[in-house]
């Protein structure tokens, strides 16, 4: 399954809700280019909600953490929403789990951005 | 458990590491291993799979990639070559180093050994041959690294 994405705002922080693959081709491209766009309008507080996406490759954990430094080095932020047991694993054996803002439940994850 | 072996030779695209991917989850599935085993092996041969038609073969449409797929009694042992120049391990940086943390590449071959109890990696001027084995019945005494 490929995978899809879609925003929506909520006070002034996006969320992207991501479904599916992030692997190499399709979810690395879809993903790039969803956070890309979202800075270049400047969307910089975004909230990736990873709930529904099943699956990550080595790829995308390269397309997570270039997502996280492209959004940081354009003085925005990343954070991560509701892994799944095989995201948190894959990030926890990584030692990216410490390096990403993991949040478990979208209101405090909003909060958090408005500190 | 009858032996099984499946092998063959494809194009150096990403149509054969979906292929891979998916005949690693339905022969670990047949060898009985549960549901996050046979997610651990087909991530393995995905990555590996990566590695041979991207980083070995560079999507060269005049290179192969084969593989071989057998099942034992005891063992899944995958086998995957490509025709690239050759893997050189030690120049692969230690993904979990702090200063690579933030590299956006080089934590496939780290899944790999993750994830399959064996791992042995041969590379040659006119390839790499890279071989993956995960027990039926895991066996903790069994080394993770194959000897070189």
């Amino acid at each position: 399954m490929s995978m899809k994405s879609s925003t929506r705002q909520v006070d002034g922080v996006t969320i992207v809700d991501l479904s599916g693959r992030i692997t190499l081709g399709e979810g690395s491209v879809v993903l790039r280019e969803t956070v890309r766009d979202l800075l270049s309008k400047g969307q910089k507080k975004i909230l990736l909600n990873l709930a529904d996406v099943n699956y990550i490759d080595s790829s995308g954990i390269g397309e997570l953490v270039s997502a996280f430094t492209t959004a940081k080095n354009q003085g925005g932020e990343l954070k991560l929403l509701n892994l799944t047991k095989k995201v948190h694993d894959l990030l926890q054996i990584t030692k990216l789990y410490t390096v990403f803002d993991v949040k478990e439940d979208e209101a405090a994850g909003i909060k958090a951005f408005n500190k | 458990m009858p032996s099984d072996r499946v092998s063959y030779t494809l194009d150096s695209t990403l149509e054969t590491v979906n292929n891979a991917e998916e005949t690693a989850t339905r022969m670990a599935a047949e060898a009985g291993f549960d549901d996050e085993e046979v997610m651990k092996i087909s991530m393995a041969v995905r990555e590996a799979a990566v590695n041979a038609v991207l980083h070995g073969n560079a999507y060269d449409p005049s290179k192969k990639v084969t593989f071989a797929f057998e099942r034992t009694t005891r063992d899944l042992v995958i086998v995957i070559r490509d025709q690239g120049k050759g893997l050189d391990v030690s120049r692969i940086p230690d993904p979990l180093a702090p200063e690579n943390l933030l590299k956006t590449s080089g934590r496939g071959i780290f899944l790999i050994r993750s994830f399959m109890d064996v791992v042995e990696i041969n590379p040659s001027q006119t390839g790499t041959e890279l071989i993956m084995i995960k027990h039926v019945h895991g066996n903790p005494a069994d080394s993770k690294e194959a000897p070189q």
